[in-house]
């Protein structure tokens, strides 16, 4: 019984498998019947999609972590990356309309999960992917895109490595050599000689963003009195604190994920730990202050973006915040619909409206679905998003030379100085 | 001097947490051979508990309902996950466990995100005492006096009486005990309950401290109590509060002295070492091989 | 090595064999030519063969064995990163080690792919070599947590700085080749599977087997425990290695958070759902968990039934019904999929006239 059992479930599994791989032949004969002229050639088939009523439709892949460590902030992005796809919902390409569809799948911030993740989206044939909040599964998809051709546009993965040595990879977002100089440049600034920094162990955004800080304040004649590093999942930060306690510094940089955010700032207080910490553009997220409380207050944060007024809003970032029919219908209200507990609009979600925005225009610009065509339009594209100017140097990172600087005081995140 | 004071609190506070989930991993051990991974997550769970129903409830009556809901999610796990495998190998029990703590962290992501949600304070709970430059909690003292009387009564409950008798029955010989007419489901629910009313004691002191919960809280300190338990010798109360301190005290130190790092390292380090020199651990009763 | 009892099974499932090679070979040319169609499908293939290795050599040791380890995460890490290293082309070596820079040694050390992911399981090998001799005296349960704590130890060696120009420290590596065809994986993981069936129907592997039933009745037979329980950790942990070096292929990038306990747990699973003391079980396993993980993402995304829309299917259900899954498995089919039984020509015929239960007893007397 067991046997039969399990020969019939080996089938099932062996059928599935087939059934995925047929469900892709299809898309290729109807594109093939779709556009007849299209060479044969499997590597040349051209990626266009046909939706079930005969509408064209163009897919963009959006690659987040929407659970696991990372879900709640990979959760933000995707709203921006929605909203970007309501507002531009159809581009029309040699003429003809298409419709833009968003196919998300879940990474869950899980380096091989993303790399079966970043498959489905090869296998789905999307033309264009977004993502990843979380530079660590966006390093590892990295080479799956670009050996599909697929052009990949990155929100707010900071690390070095996720667009290096790949001409297929693109993102919208500064660099954290950046962010860590001009975290060191506020402590010059503010006068800060002495600090400390904690940072994940094993984590490449932690660590890496910990050590252009450390290298920033050598530069800036800033001493590091202490580094600690923390095992992921840690709760108990009360020892390392401490140990920095003991070593008196005037600010303390702590880039880590969200989920350790609130554990360092209640625990640092609670010690009686006084002087300003800060970190990287992950701190800046509603849920730190929920769960901090009053230890939030005081807190320093580089981040990407920050909203203007309505009223003072331009060009798209007022379509942003304002409704594609300036009837200030904007995202704000449109991410209060999603989820009642947002407050304030989170930089990653501006960051994914503007990914949303690059690939379109990228289309337009190619007028072509073709990886390498839009890859190349990318390189050269130049436009204002929500975030400010971007535009993509040779290793595909935007060029941006602006970060926002936020405190939060009395429970919410104030923009404080722009670097 | 203050901020050794500070080392040392610390390093008791996380010990006498510690030692009440280690006190469950020892329970359960000692009556049926069996790592319950789920500990951990039983501890986690505990803490959503308390939150929830702190939203609803004033806080006496909330962490009554979090010591209920969280005993009766033991007895639940024992009865559906381990239960129905009482004849089968060993190793099959401990893969049950392993899937239930598997579930439960997938169950809670899935139910209440991976966003962290913030513990509530306990009135009294949070107030800070400063010794000198050392700045205390109040609960950082509360820790480790609840968990010595909660031991002393724990040892009391399984040497003076008659449920405590059958506990140490079935762990001596689950057969014979059976045979004597002791009700075998009934006690070892009876365990889990402990354990698991333990678990919550101690995540209502661990939490309060740190101030918020999400799926993985559970993960390390369920691993590092299943180290104090061996630590002190599994099966036995006293040792896994002693392992419990032990680790804990170590662990602040091993920070102390700048090697973070390999703090975790250092606690499977321990671990090794105790089982290649002592594998009963410091109180664990010698197990005789049956041919 | 193949004993008579062997030979007169050999020859039916030989055939049975040899005939899923062809037709694999078969359909994995097929869809290597069509690659850019099947890429979803090759991915999942080659995970699965990767997988397969894995579970085959936790079984080994596990199954076989009855010794319950639960390093596999660690020794993997071991055997990738020591195929990463050796492989990624020099040239692109400052390129990945852009933070710290390589050891000088390290720099201009390359060797071609397979002596490479065959030396990360000697590495592998040596380490379950050396952590063998005190932690296989211990008991079953001990000997389970033992191996857990090593492999965390492995983890946070790896990522700290101290190994910053070794193993790239919190970075991980990337620009590792990956296989080029989904027949190459194929190669190399049938290799390691046909050696391990090997290994486990020699003599050796009926050692194994003695130790696992009764090991006061082995060594009274005269079995030298000690030696026989390392040996097969030893061999398993080889293979473990190699699996881990061809999971380094499969993802192309690793970094110390690939292997955290979840990866021993995802293998396990594995061994589980196939059957503990299965050959075939586990590499039908390996396939049923990674291709079922897949198939399972429809409950990711949000189902609109008739208008409504069904507030159950959100991101994180998938897992949720998957560790279900896993109970349901643990619970009601204790055995596996296949028990501790095979998939065999031989096993088809036989099963008529034998209703003998032959399932296993891991985990001693208790």
């Amino acid at each position: 019984m067991k046997k039969f059992l399990s020969i019939v479930l080996s089938l099932l599994m062996v059928f599935s498998i087939v059934s995925c791989a047929k469900k892709s032949t299809g898309e290729v004969a109807n594109a093939d019947s779709a556009a007849a002229n299209v060479e044969k050639e499997a590597t040349e088939v051209a990626q266009v999609n046909t939706a079930d009523d005969g509408e064209k439709i163009i897919k963009i892949g959006v690659f987040e972590p929407q659970s696991g460590q990372n879900g709640g902030g990979g959760k933000q992005e995707v709203y921006g990356i929605r909203y970007a796809n309501m507002i531009y919902n159809t581009i029309t390409i040699g003429g003809e309309e298409y419709k833009i569809v968003l196919d998300e799948v879940d990474n869950q911030s899980n380096d091989t999960e993303a790399v079966s993740a970043a498959q489905k989206l090869v296998a789905d044939r999307v033309n264009v992917v977004l993502g990843s909040y979380g530079s660590s599964v966006s390093i590892k998809a990295g080479p799956h895109f670009r050996k599909a051709e697929i052009p990949a546009i990155g929100c707010s993965c900071t690390n070095v490595q996720v667009t290096k040595g790949n001409d297929y990879y693109f993102r919208v977002c500064y660099l954290d050599p950046f962010q860590g100089r001009i975290m060191a440049q506020y402590a010059k600034k503010h006068n800060y000689n002495k600090v400390a920094v904690i940072t994940e162990l094993g984590d490449d955004y932690s660590t890496g963003l910990g050590k252009s800080f450390e290298d920033g304040c050598k530069e800036l004649g800033i001493e590091v009195v202490s580094h600690h590093e923390f095992q992921k999942n840690e709760q108990d930060f009360n020892s390392i604190l401490t140990k920095i306690k003991s070593a008196n510094p005037e600010f303390i940089f702590a880039p880590s994920s969200i989920v350790t955010a609130p554990l360092i700032l209640t625990q640092a207080r609670a010690l009686n730990i006084n002087c300003q910490i800060g970190a990287g553009d992950t701190w800046e997220n509603g849920t730190i202050i929920t769960n901090a409380g009053d230890a939030a207050n005081g807190i320093v944060v580089s981040t990407f973006y920050e909203a203007k007024s309505k009223e003072e809003a331009e060009g798209e970032e007022a379509v942003f915040l304002n409704g594609v029919n300036g009837d200030g219908n904007g995202f704000l209200e449109y991410l209060k619909s999603q989820d009642p507990k947002e407050e304030m609009i989170p930089a990653v979600s501006a960051l994914g409206y503007d990914s949303y925005l690059a690939a379109y225009k990228a289309i337009e610009k190619a007028g072509s679905l073709e990886g390498p065509a839009i890859r190349d339009a990318l390189a050269e594209l130049s436009f204002t998003g929500v975030t400010g100017d971007i535009s993509f140097n040779s290793d595909g990172d935007a060029i941006k030379n602006t970060a926002y600087i936020k405190e939060v005081s009395e429970g919410q995140f104030v923009f404080k100085e722009k670097v | 001097m203050s901020t050794f004071l500070q080392y040392v609190f610390t390093g008791i506070s996380v010990g006498g947490c510690y030692a009440l989930i280690a006190i469950g991993y020892t329970l359960v051990y000692g009556i049926l051979r069996l790592i319950n991974f789920a500990h951990g997550d039983i501890f986690m769970m505990a803490g959503y508990f308390m939150i929830f129903s702190f939203a609803v409830f004033p806080f006496p009556v909330a962490i009554i309902i979090t010591l209920v809901a969280t005993t009766a999610l033991g007895i639940l796990i024992e009865k559906f996950a381990y239960s129905p495998l009482r004849q089968a190998p060993r190793m099959s029990v401990m893969i049950s466990a392993i899937g239930v703590s598997y579930l439960l962290q997938n169950l809670s992501t899935y139910l209440f995100s991976g966003l962290p949600q913030p513990y509530p304070a306990i009135p009294g709970l949070k107030q800070r005492v400063m010794l000198g430059d050392a700045s205390v909690s109040l609960v950082t003292f509360i820790t480790p006096i609840v968990t010595i009387i909660i031991v002393l009564l724990l040892l009391r409950l399984v040497n003076k009486t008659k449920i405590g008798m059958a506990m140490r029955a079935v762990s001596k010989d689950y057969e014979a005990a059976s045979l004597m007419g002791i009700k075998l489901n009934t006690t070892i629910s009876f365990t889990f309950a402990v354990g698991s009313l333990l678990a919550a004691v101690g995540s209502i002191l661990y939490f309060t401290d740190r101030s918020s919960v999400y799926p993985f809280s559970g993960a390390l300190p369920g691993l590092k109590c299943f180290v104090a338990a061996v630590f002190g010798g599994i099966g036995s109360i006293p040792g896994a509060l002693l392992g419990g301190f032990f680790i804990g005290i170590s662990e602040t130190i091993i920070k102390a002295v700048g090697l973070s790092t390999f703090s975790d390292a250092f606690t499977f380090i321990i671990l090794i070492i105790m089982l290649i020199v002592k594998p009963t651990g410091l109180f664990g009763e010698k197990s005789v091989d049956k041919v | 090595m193949l004993k008579n009892s062997f030979k007169e099974k050999i020859n039916i499932n030989l055939l049975l064999y040899l005939g899923i090679i062809v037709v694999s070979v078969l359909i994995l040319t097929f869809l290597d030519m069509n690659k850019r169609e099947y890429i979803y499908a090759i991915s999942i293939i080659e995970r699965s063969l990767v997988f397969a290795v894995a579970a085959l050599a936790m079984n080994m040791v596990t199954g076989f064995t009855g010794l319950f380890s639960l390093g596999q995460a660690g020794f993997m890490a071991l055997g990738a990163y020591t195929t990463a290293i050796l492989t990624i082309p020099v040239e692109l070596r400052p390129n990945v080690y852009y933070m710290e820079g390589i050891l000088p040694a390290l720099e201009n050390l390359s060797f071609p792919i397979p002596i490479a992911v065959i030396l990360g399981g000697v590495v592998a090998a040596f380490f379950a070599f050396l952590i063998g001799i005190p932690i296989l005296r211990l008991k079953s349960d001990y000997l389970a947590i033992a191996t857990l704590g090593f492999s965390e130890i492995m983890r946070a060696v790896i990522a700290s700085h101290m190994m910053d120009k070794i193993t790239n420290g919190a970075y991980g590596l990337n620009n590792i080749p990956e296989f080029s065809s989904s027949i190459e994986c194929f190669i190399y993981t049938s290799i390691c599977i046909i050696a391990m069936i090997l290994i486990i129907n020699s003599s050796t592997g009926r050692d194994f087997k003695a130790i696992r039933e009764d090991e006061i009745a082995a060594r009274s037979v005269g079995i030298n425990i000690f030696k026989t329980k390392e040996l097969s950790f030893v061999v398993s942990s080889f293979f473990t290695g190699i699996s881990g070096g061809l999971l380094a292929m499969y993802m192309s990038s690793i970094n110390s958070s690939t292997f955290q306990i979840t990866l021993t747990y995802d293998v396990l699973l594995i061994v589980v759902l196939g059957g503990i003391g299965s050959i075939t079980g586990s590499i039908v396993g390996a396939f049923f968990v990674t291709a079922g993980k897949e198939l399972l993402r429809f409950f990711d995304e949000p189902l609109t039934v008739a208008g409504v829309n069904v507030p159950l299917f959100k991101p994180g259900f998938r897992m949720v019904i998957f560790s279900i899954l896993l109970m349901v498995v643990v619970l009601f089919f204790r055995k596996g999929l296949l028990g501790g039984k095979e998939l065999s020509l031989n096993g088809f015929k036989k099963y008529s006239r034998k209703k003998e239960d032959k399932g296993i007893q891991v985990g001693g007397a208790s």
